[in-house]
């Protein structure tokens, strides 16, 4: 493909042994292979999705796969981030995921960049590579991701997922739309799932991440019919994958004929984040797991209302009433404004709206428990699970 | 016509994934889903009414932005969808 150093290279015989499979195969051929063999991608997130597409982009044998990642192996990243295993936990992953790669293909040269990518790191990068292959996980990387593959002229292998559905394209081609053309802006903080409708099947970052590497590995072959303009949605729960067309639009403010992003941006603020997003801060009214655990003990006359979805309440629970938050506006009346209530959720974050929510309707005596009942896991009772 | 309503959304649509509605334009077709499920509005529009920049519409696989946006004429058999921007990857 376009960009990529012209430069002698060849296969070993080794390589041409493990290769067998492509060079057999005309679409691909010892042409492609030297093609894949010369080709340079960025992988942003060693996670769910960048699991799949390094560990088959290794194998496919790509010359250099770069991965951009800060963040350590933990024991709820093990249902999916297959990159990953048991005793990989506490480590880096990028670590982690280049002992697997060098393992699966030592001929592939693997790249570490132990950072968050930023504004002001992102252009140099993405200088040393062709493609970027966006695995990451939130909104403001997602438009410096764009930005910053629109700016250097780089494609930008899209997918994403939630629960389980997910979403493929290829960005900022040449020709083609980007992600500011599908999505010219975030949704606002407020609006975005919490934790209480996050969560993942396992196998759908497996899905579409196979699919960025599919569509990286074409990229690089310059063959088959890439997903440009077209946006494919994957329902791994009835099974069913749409194509959407997408446009380039050219009132695009990153790609379009008069483009008003010229650099990047600070992507925290245009995504409506305000510096780090802490776990609910602390108020005067919140309660610690410790105070909580004294006052029970004692015998104190307390509510705990467990603000939780049912499914959690089936993982551990403290015992409380379970009311979810979305049904506590209707279900309210069941309260008594007498008693003293101490609202928990699974760290503090909707336990502190659902408190905001009856203070609002009148009661006095309501405290959140900070940090939820994970804290409560981790400092008073090791028997309950931690999730 | 059937509208499709993705995950994050079906919390406000009584937990259903495809709702029929009677309807002749696209326009018709969202005020009869929000009004069976108001609180769907404010996750399609903004306060001022506008359609929010991170939803997205498609009368089968085309882009009502390109079409007649709400204007766009439809018929039985068609099918609208609600495509969101989602985030997730590497959690």
């Amino acid at each position: 493909m376009a960009g990529i150093a012209e430069k002698v290279v060849s296969l070993s015989n080794d390589e041409i042994l493990r290769y067998s499979r492509h060079l057999i195969m005309p679409e691909v051929g010892m042409e492609g292979q030297l093609k894949l063999k010369q080709a340079r991608v960025l992988c942003i997130g060693a996670g769910g999705l960048g699991s799949p597409l390094a560990l088959y982009l290794t194998a496919a044998g790509v010359g250099t796969l770069g991965i951009v990642d800060f963040d350590v192996v933990d024991f709820t990243n093990l249902q999916r981030q297959v990159i990953h295993g048991t005793s990989d936990v506490g480590r880096k992953k990028l670590d982690s995921a280049a002992d697997t790669l060098r393992e699966i293909n030592p001929n592939v040269e693997i790249r570490k960049f132990e950072t968050r990518l930023s504004s002001d790191n992102a252009l140099e990068l993405f200088r040393e590579f062709d493609i970027i292959a966006d695995g990451t996980d939130n909104f403001p990387t997602r438009y410096l991701v764009n930005d910053a593959c629109v700016l250097s002229g780089k494609p930008n292998v899209y997918g994403s997922i939630f629960r389980f559905e997910g979403q493929a394209s290829v960005f900022a081609t040449k020709e083609g739309p980007c992600y500011r053309c599908l999505y010219p802006e975030p949704p606002p903080p407020g609006l975005v799932p919490s934790c209480a409708e996050g969560g993942v099947l396992g196998i759908l970052p497996g899905l579409v991440g196979v699919i960025q590497a599919t569509e990286t590995i074409k990229l690089i072959l310059g063959s088959g019919e890439p997903l440009i303009g077209r946006l494919l949605l994957v329902d791994a729960l009835a099974m069913r994958f749409r194509e959407l067309k997408l446009r380039k639009n050219p009132d695009c403010p990153a790609c379009g004929t008069h483009p008003t992003v010229t650099e990047l941006i600070d992507y925290n603020q245009f995504c409506g984040i305000r510096g780090e997003e802490a776990a609910a801060p602390a108020t005067m009214a919140d309660m610690t797991v410790e105070e909580l655990k004294k006052r029970l003990d004692r015998g104190d006359d307390l509510f705990v209302l467990d603000v939780r979805e049912p499914h959690e309440f089936q993982i551990c629970n403290l015992g409380g009433c379970l009311i979810p938050l979305n049904d506590l506006p209707k279900r309210v009346s069941e309260l008594d404004s007498s008693r003293e209530i101490v609202v928990h959720c699974k760290m503090g974050g909707r336990s502190a709206k659902a408190a905001d929510f009856l203070r609002q309707s009148g009661f006095t005596k309501v405290h959140n428990l900070a940090g939820g009942i994970n804290a409560w896991a981790e400092r008073i009772d090791p028997k309950v699970p931690k999730y | 016509m059937k509208i499709l309503v993705p995950t994050p959304l079906r919390q406000y649509a009584g937990k259903q994934a495809a709702i029929d509605v009677q309807a002749t334009t696209v326009g018709e077709a969202l005020n009869t889903l929000t009004s069976t499920y108001p609180d769907l509005r404010k996750h399609l529009y903004s306060d001022d009414g506008k359609l929010r920049a991170f939803v997205n519409l498609y009368l089968n696989d085309d882009d009502i932005r390109y079409l007649q946006q709400d204007q766009t004429a439809v018929k039985d058999g068609d099918t609208l969808s609600i495509v969101p921007s989602i985030a997730g990857g590497s959690w």
